[in-house]
């Protein structure tokens, strides 16, 4: 009997010890992207950051991400159309097809889904980039000849990621209307003019506004947290390959969180 | 605030994690001369390179670099510090998104200070002396370790800065041109008559090069002494390290893969 007590309290305390150190090393990374963030923010007042590091970020983020958001955005319209196509027929409520597919695209699911794959494409690739950037002493170099990293690469990439983001689910926002209608049309033999104004008459600006503020919280989340884990990797190569892992899904849970607490606390 | 001339680490202990780099570790360059620092791998060489250009921060004691106490300032005034030296880094840490004319220029053209013709005349200058006229427009990626190693060099001493740190300057090139990157450097100091700090496994050709030379083994300054006067120091650590011999004081302390790195 002792030794069993004995094996559950040691039991309990191992598990405890894991829960302890997996909580302190949480805090440690949500304490470093805040630290970078403040180091971030003090730049932008007044602004010391490199204006053509911005535009060629803006360019690389933003424009090269058009096509996988086009395709993201379009399929998303139509899906939410798809799922409300049953209840649409079965109760002749066409007026309302427009609304279901945009209320959902426009405030939950097209920005959600736009972040992640924008988190995916772009935020992965400047967490390696810097990652590769600081194992190879390239951020040290930048010091040594008396020029600030957090200027020079931090500030243009997350000013970037933002506004790349931004644009991005505006763009995404007209092309999934745009799905939604092409599917209600084709597969549900809905006309254009219904589906224009089941839009205009069912959705109201804050719609479209709801999802837009949410995506310049998530680009400051991706780009915080990418650039992070970029700088702060340790080990060489493989060290890089954890590093792009951890931001990816470190992205992915800050999205998740902000959309939760946004969403409670905005409607 | 400045309170000593040169450039000093005084009682400097740093630790990363677990494992104590340096003990206890003072050490002077002189103004004008040339120091260089010499000892087994992971001794903590490069680490005294990077306390001295204010990249790191000691755990305790006090760094010194041109009269200013870098281990206590803010960044960006240690950042305004770094304006005046130049640093070779071990593993080049040349931008790989730059060309080498590019690498070189860098620095300069984000000071503001220097006419774009300037600029351009004294890399090329640079780069002609380091034997690389005519990369100017290639990329870190297509260059061989020593061409890497000399772009670094040119890009390290292009604004003549009043101190000059050489980490591991010849690593990986032949005898010949060891030599004649010694001889550039040699010349390069005898214009500008800043010091010099330069790390180096390779003892006798930085022997030839250097006023005075350090001994590090194991974090803590075994030797320090006229560069002249290395072969005849009767430290058997010193003797082993500089004669090559297998058996001796360093031969007890095998560096694991992980203090190599």
């Amino acid at each position: 009997m002792a030794n069993l007590i004995s094996r559950m309290v040691t039991a309990t305390a191992a598990a405890v010890t894991r829960v302890g150190t997996s909580a302190l090393a949480v805090a440690h990374e949500v304490g470093g992207i805040a630290v970078l963030a403040g180091r971030v923010l003090r730049r932008l007042i007044p602004p010391r950051l490199d204006g053509r590091e911005l535009w060629t970020n803006l360019f690389k983020m933003g424009n090269g991400s058009v096509p996988i958001i086009i395709l993201t955005a379009f399929f998303s319209g139509g899906l939410m159309t798809l799922q409300s196509a049953p209840f649409v027929q079965k109760f002749g409520a066409t007026a309302l097809a427009g609304w279901a597919a945009g209320y959902a695209v426009l405030r939950e699911i097209g920005p959600i889904l736009i972040a992640l794959m924008f988190s995916g494409r772009v935020g992965a690739n400047n967490t390696a980039e810097l990652a590769t950037m600081t194992v190879t002493e390239q951020l040290d170099g930048l010091r040594a000849l008396a020029i600030d990293p957090i200027s020079f690469l931090i500030v243009p990439r997350v000013l970037a990621m933002i506004v790349a983001l931004f644009a991005l689910t505006v763009l995404g926002d007209l092309v999934a209307l745009g799905g939604a209608a092409i599917v209600a049309h084709t597969v549900m033999g809905i006309e254009w003019a219904t589906m224009y104004y089941s839009f205009a008459d069912n959705l109201a600006p804050y719609d479209v506004l709801h999802g837009l503020y949410k995506s310049l919280a998530f680009g400051f989340a991706i780009a915080l947290t990418s650039c992070y884990f970029g700088i702060s990797v340790k080990g060489g190569s493989t060290g890089v390959g954890r590093a792009v892992n951890a931001a990816v899904v470190a992205a992915a849970v800050s999205i998740m969180l902000l959309d939760f607490f946004l969403t409670y606390l905005t409607g | 605030m400045s309170e000593v001339a040169g450039t000093e680490l005084r009682n400097v202990d740093k630790r990363f994690g677990g494992r104590q780099v340096l003990r206890n570790v003072s050490l002077k360059a002189l103004p004008g001369r040339r120091l260089g620092i010499i000892g087994p791998a992971a001794s903590g060489k490069s680490v005294i390179a990077k306390l001295w250009c204010g990249l790191e921060r000691p755990t305790s004691g006090d760094v010194f670099t041109l009269g200013h106490r870098l281990s206590t300032l803010p960044e960006l005034a240690a950042s305004q510090q770094r304006a005046r030296i130049g640093m070779l880094f071990q593993n080049y840490a040349l931008f790989d998104f730059l060309s080498v004319l590019d690498n070189v220029t860098f620095a300069l053209q984000r000071r503001g200070d220097i006419p774009a013709d300037e600029i351009q005349d004294r890399a090329a200058a640079r780069l002609r002396a380091v034997g690389l006229a005519g990369s100017e427009h290639k990329f870190p990626s297509q260059l061989s370790g020593g061409m890497k190693k000399r772009v670094g060099i040119a890009r390290a001493t292009v604004a003549k800065p009043e101190l000059v740190i050489y980490d591991e300057p010849t690593a990986g090139l032949d005898p010949v041109t060891t030599q004649k990157v010694y001889d550039l450097l040699a010349s390069d100091h005898a214009q500008t008559g800043g010091t010099v700090i330069a790390i180096s496994s390779d003892v006798l050709a930085l022997a030839r090069f250097v006023d005075d030379i350090a001994f590090l083994h194991d974090g803590k300054i075994r030797y320090l002494g006229p560069a002249a006067d290395i072969e005849n120091v009767p430290d058997l650590a010193v003797r082993q390290f500089v004669r090559g011999e297998q058996h001796g004081p360093l031969s007890q302390h095998v560096p694991t893969p992980a203090e190599d790195a």
